[in-house]
């Protein structure tokens, strides 16, 4: 058992299931947009406004930014825990990842709370 | 004749490990490439490999040739010259000792982990512990890994980590006792592959089927632990 601490869960298998879940829900988000997009080429303030008014777009626009969260969390942590390490640059990796860890998660919970406060700013 | 460029490095002498050109010839025959290895190092015996059984059973002459690992024993010439150049490295990603001789404790350390043997408390039965025909063929395809390193080698998440991900070959090593209706193991088994390194660094890439000297499937393995940690899980 190897032991992880800015790994967004312990569980390989939860990270897994999360990453793949993550996926699907961006999978069904995109292919939402594209095809609003479709039928709409260039929607009015007021059509934009109206559809991310309604409280079905809202959860599913949280639902995008957190699957987005999970997944980048995990994939970037996945990156610099194979890339910055004390085999690959030396003694000064573990600060540095850490640090860049640290700096990941701040941005991806920033990206979070921004998103709400616009949704909910509607 | 052909060119071979092989890997050499004596730390007790080389600053750094460079390429040595030799030639060999051929005669017409497509021979193996511990062939002319044995050849070459009768011309220059400061060459090093390991070399035993030179029939693909014991896994000791695993190196890289011309870019793709592979057992030095069972691949001739016809499958891997190119040009009529062939280039013999040590496995990447481990430490080299000498030449093509690398250190393989990290690998072996990654072996231990996995606790490959049978474990099972129960009282052992007068003769032997029976399994059903079914349940033995379960192990077909897992038990004959002859730990010749040559998939964990071509592996990326091995080299990045060695220390922390298995593997391809400790992990189809440990669903091969996973998979073994003998063994009564498999909780504790299954509790210490569960992090995000262990089994989870695998991204499924396939350079460990693509190499295996064994035609073994590493991780179709890996999947089927998946499958078992998945199956187990609350």
């Amino acid at each position: 058992m190897v032991k992880s601490v800015t790994s967004l869960s312990n569980s390989g298998l939860s990270n897994w299931m999360l990453q793949r879940i993550s996926a699907l829900i961006l999978t069904a988000y995109l292919i939402f947009m594209v095809g609003y997009f479709a039928v709409n080429p260039s929607p009015s303030y007021e059509q934009w406004s109206s559809l991310h008014g309604s409280m079905a777009m809202r959860l599913f626009s949280l639902l995008a930014i957190l699957s987005i969260a999970v997944h980048a969390w995990i994939g970037i942590w996945c990156v610099l825990t194979d890339y910055i390490t004390v085999r690959l640059i030396g003694p000064k990796a573990t600060a540095i990842r850490m640090f860049l860890q640290l700096a990941m998660i701040a941005v991806i919970l920033f990206y979070v709370v921004w998103t709400i406060d616009i949704l909910w700013g509607i | 004749m052909l060119e071979v460029s092989i890997y050499r490095y004596n730390p007790e002498v080389d600053s750094e490990p460079y390429m040595q050109a030799f030639s060999y010839d051929t005669q017409g025959k497509d021979v193996m490439v511990l062939d002319v290895l044995e050849k070459l190092k009768t011309e220059d015996p400061t060459l090093v490999f390991r070399r035993s059984c030179r029939e693909g059973v014991c896994g000791s002459d695993g190196v890289n040739i011309s870019g793709k690992n592979g057992l030095a024993c069972i691949t001739p010439l016809s499958e891997v010259v190119k040009n009529n150049k062939l280039v013999i490295r040590p496995l990447p990603g481990l430490p080299v000792i000498r030449d093509l001789v690398i250190d393989m404790t990290q690998f072996y350390a990654q072996y231990e982990k996995i606790q490959p043997y049978l474990i099972n408390n129960t009282p052992a039965p007068a003769i032997e512990r029976l399994q059903s025909p079914e349940d033995r063929a379960k192990l077909d395809g897992l038990y004959e890994c002859i730990l010749c390193a040559c998939c964990s080698t071509a592996c990326p998440s091995f080299w990045w980590n060695p220390d922390k991900f298995i593997g391809p070959s400790g992990l189809l090593q440990a669903y091969r006792f996973l998979a073994d209706s003998r063994d009564t193991g498999t909780e504790d088994r299954l509790a210490n592959l569960d992090d995000p390194f262990s089994v989870f660094r695998c991204h499924g890439i396939m350079n460990c089927v693509q190499v295996c000297p064994k035609g073994l499937n590493p991780t179709k393995a890996i999947g089927h632990i998946r499958s078992m940690l998945l199956a187990s899980a609350a």
